[in-house]
């Protein structure tokens, strides 16, 4: 963290701002801030949401070996089939539409993940390119649908559906009033306790490790490892889903082509800076979300570029990676062991 | 309507050496990366850099080759900080690819704001004086630019270089079996941060070649997928050189074939057609992956471990 701040300011400061400004606009303004900090603390909680759920399902996969890169498009999927669902029932105002809704996005995000899930178990088909791949289709079939058959017949040909606050019944309104929290803010803290429950008290948490770790001990000990597949595939790409369907009826408000725009990526980064553990990854998200909303306050208060966060994200993620021999391995600064290493050596 | 006579066969062949090129170097330079035992999953994020930095050194200094060179170091110098994270920090090596890529992916539209919708000096074309000249062969072949030929002559040196060369045995070695390797006395660390950085400098080639020749300009994220495409090529070839080349040839065919039939107006959307490379990836991906023994046999045995010497 603290690594990352240096190496942020030396990047601001190679770009003619000053450093220390710009780290105060992106890491306390959104906090401390009077002007801005009740507006944007609530607003904090609102970005972390989509990025804590994806990243605890991800996290699972990420503790087991399986490499699911794809929650981006199951997002998508998720935002679309929820949606779908929403307006071809236009404009039924009964209150079981948005539960139906989120079942709908949660099967969208799951068939989405399964599709890598499925071809990997039968025929072996690497998860990363698969899931990854799928993120372009999904993209493509967004837009594809936004300005076919989802176009809003309102909407002036605009790339866009109808707007899902416009009813009620498809309203993922806050339910604090002023703030924009809305439903998956309350989901996600209660996501997290349910997680490290899982992790620490369940069996499936453990199974989950233990695959990861030693996969041969793991099958020794009867978990079979399609299964492990299809569940933490499933249990990301469902709540990747979900996510995207909250996000679509909460703060975007309708499907438009440029409603993606990467909280499926930033995730894996939550998830590793979260250490795959759900406490880690509630701050993580958190962290990460107030990089955004600082991100967005530098934009208007200092100048800086969007790309210019996107970029301290990825160091972020390098010097965690580049950390964590400190984390795995005690140093030693040894020069007899050294010495003997050298002997032991055939030259 | 759909107009298919307006696809001239031979400029179609042409331009399919143009467009699998970019994919080409960066599967070659993956192959090679993949070969010493690393799995880089950062090539989109050096493919973009590539593409940046090349687009600018060229932009600057109005020569296309000195902005390829350009292009090239950028790679190389963003796939350093990779085989440091793994090499001598032991990161894990999927997770350091990712985030090369989403570090290479911000670094990159950061660099290029300023150089949006600039048209970069044209890339000189090779004038063989009787080649050129042959009806058919001449045009499909001989009318391009240096790169391209580097791209072409990569593949069969690469064959040569894993099969016959000390060094390139070598590199297949540490590849194998990074303990073995190292008790013979090899470095196993510095092979691999040197393919690292081969595979980046090739990566970084290819993007290059994306924004100076195939585009050619400089748009936010322009790579859109084709770094890992490349990837999914180097499985499809099964770490074959020649197969590299043949992959490439499909994808870049497949690619522009969808761009053909956007241009002649077939009656499907445009985003359903841009979605096809991706799908026969998968495609492919399947059909290679379920001869499971044979396939699975090809992969170096020490892809994606960390090396840690003891002793």
């Amino acid at each position: 963290m603290i690594l990352t701040v240096i190496a942020g300011g030396t990047l601001f400061t190679l770009m003619g701002k000053n450093p220390l400004e710009a780290i105060r606009v992106i890491f306390l303004d959104p906090i401390f801030n009077d002007t801005v900090a009740s507006y944007t603390r609530p607003q904090i909680l609102v970005k972390a949401a989509p990025l804590v759920m994806i990243a605890l399902g991800l996290s699972y996969g990420f503790r087991a070996n399986i490499w699911n890169i794809g929650a981006e498009g199951q997002y998508i999927i998720g935002a679309l089939a929820g949606a779908s669902v929403g307006l071809a029932l236009y404009p039924s105002e009964a209150f079981w539409l948005l539960p139906l809704m989120g079942l709908a996005g949660i099967v969208g995000g799951l068939v989405w993940a399964l599709i890598p899930a499925l071809l990997k178990i039968y025929f072996r088909t690497n998860e990363i390119l698969v899931s990854l791949m799928l993120v372009y289709v999904a993209i493509n079939l967004l837009s594809g649908l936004v300005t076919g058959i989802l176009r809003s017949p309102i909407g002036f040909n605009f790339p866009e559906s109808r707007s899902f606050h416009a009813l009620a019944s498809t309203h993922n309104d806050e339910l604090i009033a002023g703030t924009g929290m809305h439903f998956g803010v309350f989901f996600m803290l209660g996501l997290v306790i349910f997680c490290y429950w899982i992790l620490k008290r369940h069996i499936f948490g453990f199974q989950v490790t233990l695959s990861g770790q030693a996969p041969r001990a793991a099958k020794f000990a009867g978990i079979n490892p399609n299964l492990m597949i299809v569940l933490c595939l499933g249990i990301s790409g469902s709540l990747a889903g979900l996510a995207g369907l909250l996000e679509v009826t909460g703060p975007a408000g309708k499907l438009t082509t440029t409603f993606p725009v990467g909280y499926g990526f930033t995730a894996i980064i939550v998830a590793f800076l979260g250490r795959l553990h759900p406490l880690g990854i509630l701050l993580a998200g958190l962290l990460m979300a107030i990089t955004y909303i600082g991100g967005e306050l530098a934009q208007f208060m200092i100048g800086l570029p969007a790309a210019a966060i996107l970029v301290f994200q990825g160091m972020l993620l390098f010097f965690l990676l580049a950390t964590d021999i400190l984390v795995n391995f005690r140093m030693r600064w040894n020069t007899q062991s050294k010495n003997r290493s050298r002997i032991a050596r055939p030259s | 309507m759909i107009d298919l006579s307006s696809i001239s066969l031979v400029t179609l062949f042409a331009s399919i050496l143009v467009a699998s090129t970019p994919i080409l170097l960066a599967a070659t330079g993956e192959m090679i990366v993949e070969k010493s035992g690393v799995l880089n999953l950062g090539v989109e994020g050096m493919m973009i850099i590539g593409a940046v930095c090349g687009f600018i050194g060229a932009v600057k200094t109005g020569s296309p080759l000195v902005g390829a060179i350009v292009g090239m170091t950028g790679g190389a110098i963003l796939s350093l900080v990779f085989a440091v994270i793994t090499q001598y920090l032991l990161g894990n090596q999927v997770a350091s690819g990712l985030a090369l890529t989403l570090f290479g992916l911000g670094l990159a539209s950061l660099l290029g704001t300023e150089f949006t919708g600039i048209r970069p000096p044209p890339m000189p074309k090779l004038d063989i004086p009787i080649l050129s000249d042959l009806p058919v062969i001449g045009e499909i072949l001989f009318i391009h630019d240096p790169i391209l030929y580097v791209g072409l002559i990569l593949p069969p040196v690469l064959w040569w270089f894993f099969r016959a060369s000390r060094t390139g045995l070598i590199v297949r070695a540490v590849g194998e079996n990074h303990e073995a390797a190292h008790a013979i006395g090899y470095n196993v660390r510095m092979i691999r941060v040197t393919a690292i950085m081969v595979g980046g400098g090739c990566a970084g080639l290819g993007g290059a070649y994306l924004s100076l020749v195939r585009v050619p300009q400089w748009t936010e994220g322009m790579t859109a997928g084709a770094g890992w495409i490349a990837l999914a090529i180097v499985v499809f070839a099964s770490w074959k050189p020649w197969r590299v080349l043949l992959g490439a040839w499909l994808f870049g065919g497949l690619s522009l074939l969808q761009l053909n039939l956007q241009a002649a107006g077939v009656a499907i959307g445009v985003e359903y057609l841009s979605m096809s490379p991706y799908i026969a990836t998968i495609l492919v991906l399947i059909l290679l992956s379920s001869r499971r023994y044979r396939h699975q046999a090809q992969a170096p045995s020490c892809l994606g471990k960390s090396f840690h010497p003891t002793l």
